[in-house]
């Protein structure tokens, strides 16, 4: 795979290499591809990348790198990028669902006409390919869903749902790292915390990593989330 | 520890710097000063670096108190001020004392003023800043009443006090310069050429995120709908509305709007001292002369300090004290001689 890429402008200091214009794995393993490469190249006046589900885009210093040649070497390593999978790290997030901490959960199963524990199997059966970070520090966008659970966003968004929400909208699920607004669907929550300043890595999940969701009780949940609360780290990854 | 005591707030004022760069792929929004040109005044007038952290404070400012031995503080704004009681103009620095209390008032031209101190603001840095992102709770919150902000230093530096005329500042006089894309084939020729021809007003949504505008409707083409990407500090986005908005420091890492443009940073200042009911219009240009524009600007900045003036005969300073710390014998105020 090669060429079916193309680089644009964004603003002055700027470029985004966009790769098909779909959700899909494969286009995603190129995007991260292409980002392992940029970052270890350690190109004179790039700043940082961040992939996307479908773009990388790379920062740079207007005043010190050439955007001319940075886009030639850019189109190089676009088209080199084969899109060769490397699974990354999984995590397993431990999830109470349902009750008051997934306050959406008996109304996903209704509207699907299955059970609440149907929900849960299918939700928590899956492995989650982590396309992207964004919206807020830690927040990580989940492909892999069930097709049985693709359902439309709410009409009505919640202005301010927790820190730790495992919410499904779309075609997707998504882990929250801090309390914000969301339209999605609360199926439960994880006592992990995405993003907490107070460790030595305050960001857990990284784009191109697993997530598996596995259900716990509400007295496992209190237990971990106490020790979370304190700063504690409750999750490893598994290799 | 010595501090700026918050006596009262201004409607939103934060601690801001250069910005909370190089986490874009964990989401976290760099915020940062919406207008570097004016950020990098106030700190010019203390003597700190640039992108230094100072109080951003939004169409007027706060009531603070010295809780220090000394301390020299400026404002970058047309604002009216009182220090220690006593009118007195801005665009200068002063040095307080133990007790004395700086009024900031309302700004009379602009969206957005600093307040830099000498030696700088000591809250703690959170990855790399100390940028208020008031979302994610990054860099802590709006100024309170009673919140004491740590300064560095103790005692005002040696020197007078000196001010700079804003005329000097590099902003970008008339339209918004932006660079098309990087989603304008998301847009039909006549979107487009409305879009730049077009005078677009911002509405009361106008704040740190973004800003929502008014005016002629965006045409798009193959509807609104896209898959969320990157969103950075002067994207301009259209949504089903039509109309654009510019999404400004606050704003979050990523989103699903087509990109119409993106803002030339050397406009980035301009636009941040815009203000509700403001208006504007776009000017399309190449990145190369997006670039050109920043390389002046900068290289403008780089020679302001050539710009300062030792303040001698403003009317607030010739108290009698003043007279006699003054040196009035070569006629220009020297360093501690």
């Amino acid at each position: 795979m090669s060429g079916d890429f193309r680089i644009k402008a964004a603003g002055d200091s700027g470029l985004v290499v966009e790769f098909a214009d779909r959700i899909d794995t494969a286009v995603s393993a190129r995007v991260l591809e292409l980002d392992r490469a940029v970052v270890a190249a350690r190109i004179d006046g790039v700043l940082e990348t961040l992939p996307t589900y479908r773009t990388l885009f790379v920062r740079f210093d207007p005043l010190a790198a050439d955007a001319t040649s940075l886009e030639d070497r850019l189109r190089a390593m676009a088209a080199a990028a084969s899109g060769e999978a490397r699974p990354g790290r999984l995590w397993r997030i431990p999830v109470a669902y349902g009750g008051a901490h997934g306050e959406d959960l008996e109304h996903v199963a209704h509207e699907k006409g299955m059970t609440a524990a149907e929900v849960v199997r299918l939700h928590s059966g899956a492995t989650y390919h982590v396309y992207m970070i964004g919206f807020v520090p830690g927040y990580a966008y989940l492909g892999g869903l069930d097709p049985r659970l693709h359902i439309s966003r709410r009409t009505n968004p919640r202005l301010r749902t927790p820190a730790g929400m495992v919410a499904i909208g779309g075609q997707q699920a998504a882990v929250q790292s801090i309390a914000a607004p969301s339209g999605w669907h609360m199926l439960g929550r994880t006592p992990v915390r995405l993003f907490d300043m107070r460790r030595a890595t305050p960001f857990l999940i990284q784009p191109g990593e697993r997530v598996a969701f596995e259900p716990i009780d509400a007295a496992r949940f209190e237990r971990l989330d106490a020790l979370a609360e304190r700063g504690e780290t409750i999750l490893e990854p598994e290799e | 520890m010595s501090a700026l005591v918050v006596v009262s707030p201004g409607p939103l004022s934060t601690l801001q710097d250069s910005g909370r760069w190089g986490h874009l792929r964990n989401g976290v929004t760099p915020a940062g000063a919406m207008d570097m040109i004016a950020l990098a005044a106030a700190n010019l007038l203390v003597g700190n670096p640039p992108g230094e952290a100072a109080i951003e404070f939004t169409l007027a400012g706060d009531t603070l108190e010295l809780d220090a031995e000394g301390a020299r503080v400026a404002i970058a704004g047309d604002v009216a001020l009182t220090v220690a009681g006593v009118a007195a103009s801005s665009w200068r620095s002063f040095a307080l004392r133990r007790g004395e209390r700086i009024q900031v008032g309302a700004l009379r031209r602009g969206a957005r003023g600093y307040l830099a101190v000498a030696g700088g603001f000591a809250t703690p840095l959170e990855l790399g800043s100390r940028s208020t992102h008031v979302r994610s709770g990054l860099g802590g919150g709006p100024l309170r009443a009673g919140d004491r902000l740590p300064i560095a230093r103790d005692k005002a530096p040696a020197g007078a006090d000196v001010a700079i005329d804003p005329a000097a500042l590099p902003y970008l006089d008339g339209a918004i310069r932006v660079v098309l894309g990087p989603q304008d084939d998301r847009f039909t020729a006549e979107g487009i050429a409305t879009f730049l021809s077009g005078e677009y007003a911002l509405t009361a949504e106008a704040d740190r995120m973004g800003y929502r505008l008014d005016g002629p409707e965006i045409e798009h083409r193959d509807g609104f709908n896209t898959i969320s990407d990157t969103i950075l500090t002067g994207s301009i986005q259209v949504p089903g509305t039509r109309k654009p908005i510019v999404l400004m420091a606050d704003r979050q890492t990523t989103g699903g709007y087509p990109k119409i443009a993106t803002t030339a940073t050397a406009s980035l200042p301009s636009l941040a001292q815009m203000k509700p009911g403001d208006r504007l219009r776009f000017a399309a240009v190449g990145v190369a002369e997006a670039r050109a524009l920043l390389a002046r600007q900068v290289e403008a900045m780089r020679a302001l300090p050539a710009a300062l003036r030792p303040v001698l005969r403003d009317a607030s300073t010739l108290t009698s004290e003043a007279l006699l710390a003054a040196n009035l014998i070569d006629g220009v105020v020297g360093p501690d001689a």
